[in-house]
């Protein structure tokens, strides 16, 4: 069966691959273009590992076939730090002990990601709501929550 | 296992490739589509998609309300003229499911899921379908209905006559919040012309195999006053005509207990 071409754009830049066809985005950034930041948890749309931004809206890599991203840009965690710097997100992970085996990790700061560009300083209702699709084992999620909470307080602080 | 992707500009040659192929299968967002194929199911060999605009419109200025196949939980939710609408889009997923999940693939999502589809047909929605016969509007219940045999089979949009917001009620019950499956799933439009109800329509989920209108209660409650006794007869009918199953959210036993007391809930306009 023959391959599919395929040119989106990941963390900003211009990617050209050649796909099978049924192949999903998830495979298809970590095992032909590399990026190993989105996870593989289930592969049904139920841990949110594997969350990646599409055009800023965020979107499981692990249902998305992979030629609907032709022409598109496509965001992951690998994407989101500034040179040696840290995301304000991955800071505030840290210095909250959100992560534990690290495993949710990546998904939860994309899905906290797609809440603060589109909402600066949510409620703790809103990042409930806005994790709500990951699943984390290890945490309890309060520690998630506030480390979210207190990266949206600390941009309005540094603004 | 590599499948064949075919897609399409234009719905009419989606229409006829999925109707001329016995395994080909249409791609909506792809939530349960992708699900399937990450697991390994054989019995789908090509992926149909179309990618035809009409089909992502969201027409909500008419006295009928039509929304296309394609359009997300997450087009509902920033649609003003569809404010009825989000407490059952938002009830979908996590925010990652609503901005991929269709409307148009709720239509055939398996219990526990198909919660849109319950609120559309407490709407009366009709379903427009291309099939290789040509186009033809059918009313969703009857779709539903014959669900199964809709293989091959089209649909591009859905549309009701516009309502007021505040006649129309949902209710999802779930036991993970703010997501989950659904243990039941209910929806009433219940228009009041005189101080009585006229035209009510209620369509309960995950209480037979595919969302259901539940016509005792709709008798409970038409031509009446939506007063204590109404509501508590409405509540008695609420299992008469549900075949529920079990499931790993809860027995259909459980479901028979639990649908009328929410039934009333929905109907006192409880939290
Ligand atoms: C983690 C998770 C949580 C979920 N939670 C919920 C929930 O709370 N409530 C709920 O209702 N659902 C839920 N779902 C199920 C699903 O996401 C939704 O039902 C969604 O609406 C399915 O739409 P889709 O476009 O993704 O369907 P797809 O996967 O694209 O398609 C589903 C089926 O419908 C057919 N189909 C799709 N569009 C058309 C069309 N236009 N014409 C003909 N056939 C078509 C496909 O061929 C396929 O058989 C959840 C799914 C996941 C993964
Ligand atoms: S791997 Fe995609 S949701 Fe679990
Ligand atoms: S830190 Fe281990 S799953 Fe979240």
């Amino acid at each position: 069966m023959s391959k599919i071409p395929l040119q989106f754009r990941h963390n900003g830049r211009e990617v050209a691959i050649f796909v099978d066809g049924g192949t999903n985005l998830l495979v298809a950034l970590r095992e032909l273009i590399g990026d190993m930041t989105p996870k593989f948890g289930c592969g049904q749309g139920g841990c949110g590992a594997c969350s990646v931004l599409i055009d800023g809206a965020l979107h499981l890599s692990c249902l998305t076939l992979a030629e609907t991203v032709a022409g598109r840009s496509v965001e992951t965690l690998d994407g989101i730090k500034q040179g040696p710097q840290l995301h304000p997100l991955q800071r505030a992970f840290m210095e909250n002990f959100a992560a534990q085996c690290g495993y949710c990790t990546p998904g939860m700061l994309m899905a906290a990601k797609a809440l603060l560009d589109r909402n600066p300083q949510p409620s703790r209702a809103e990042v409930v709501e806005a994790i709500s699709g990951n699943i984390c084992r290890c945490t309890g999620y309060e520690p998630i929550i506030n480390a979210v909470l207190a990266a949206a307080s600390g941009g309005r602080a540094s603004a | 296992m590599p499948v064949i992707v075919k897609s399409f500009t234009n719905a009419g040659e989606a229409a006829a490739a999925l109707s001329s192929e016995r395994e080909a299968r249409y791609l909506g967002g792809g939530t349960l589509v992708m699900r399937a194929l990450n697991e390994g199911d054989i019995s789908i060999s090509t992926i149909v998609r179309a990618t035809d605009a009409a089909m992502t419109r969201i027409d909500a200025t008419g006295s009928r309300v039509t929304i296309g196949a394609s359009v997300t939980f997450a087009r509902i939710l920033a649609e003003r003229d569809l404010a009825f609408l989000h407490a059952p889009a938002r009830s979908i997923g996590g925010p990652a499911v609503r901005n991929m999940g269709t409307v148009g693939g709720n239509l055939f999502a398996p219990i526990p899921y198909g919660d849109f589809t319950v609120a559309l047909l407490a709407l009366d929605a009709t379903v427009a379908i291309q099939g290789s016969f040509g186009g033809r509007d059918m009313p969703l219940d009857e779709f539903l209905q014959a669900r199964e045999r809709q293989g091959g089979a089209l649909v591009l949009s859905v549309s009701f006559p516009r309502i007021a917001g505040e006649s129309f009620r949902y209710r999802k019950v779930a036991r993970i919040q703010p997501k989950g499956g659904s243990v039941i799933t209910l929806a009433a439009h219940l228009p009041v012309s005189s101080g009585r109800i006229a035209g009510a329509r209620v369509a309960l989920g995950s209480m037979a195999p595919v969302p259901t209108r539940a016509r005792a209660v709709e008798r409970a409650l038409e031509g009446r006053a939506l007063d204590a006794a109404t509501i508590a007869a409405a509540a008695a009918a609420a299992t008469e005509g549900t075949s529920p199953g079990d499931n790993a959210l809860a027995s259909a036993w459980y479901r028979r207990e639990i649908v009328g007391v929410h039934l009333r809930r929905l109907l006192s306009g409880q939290e």
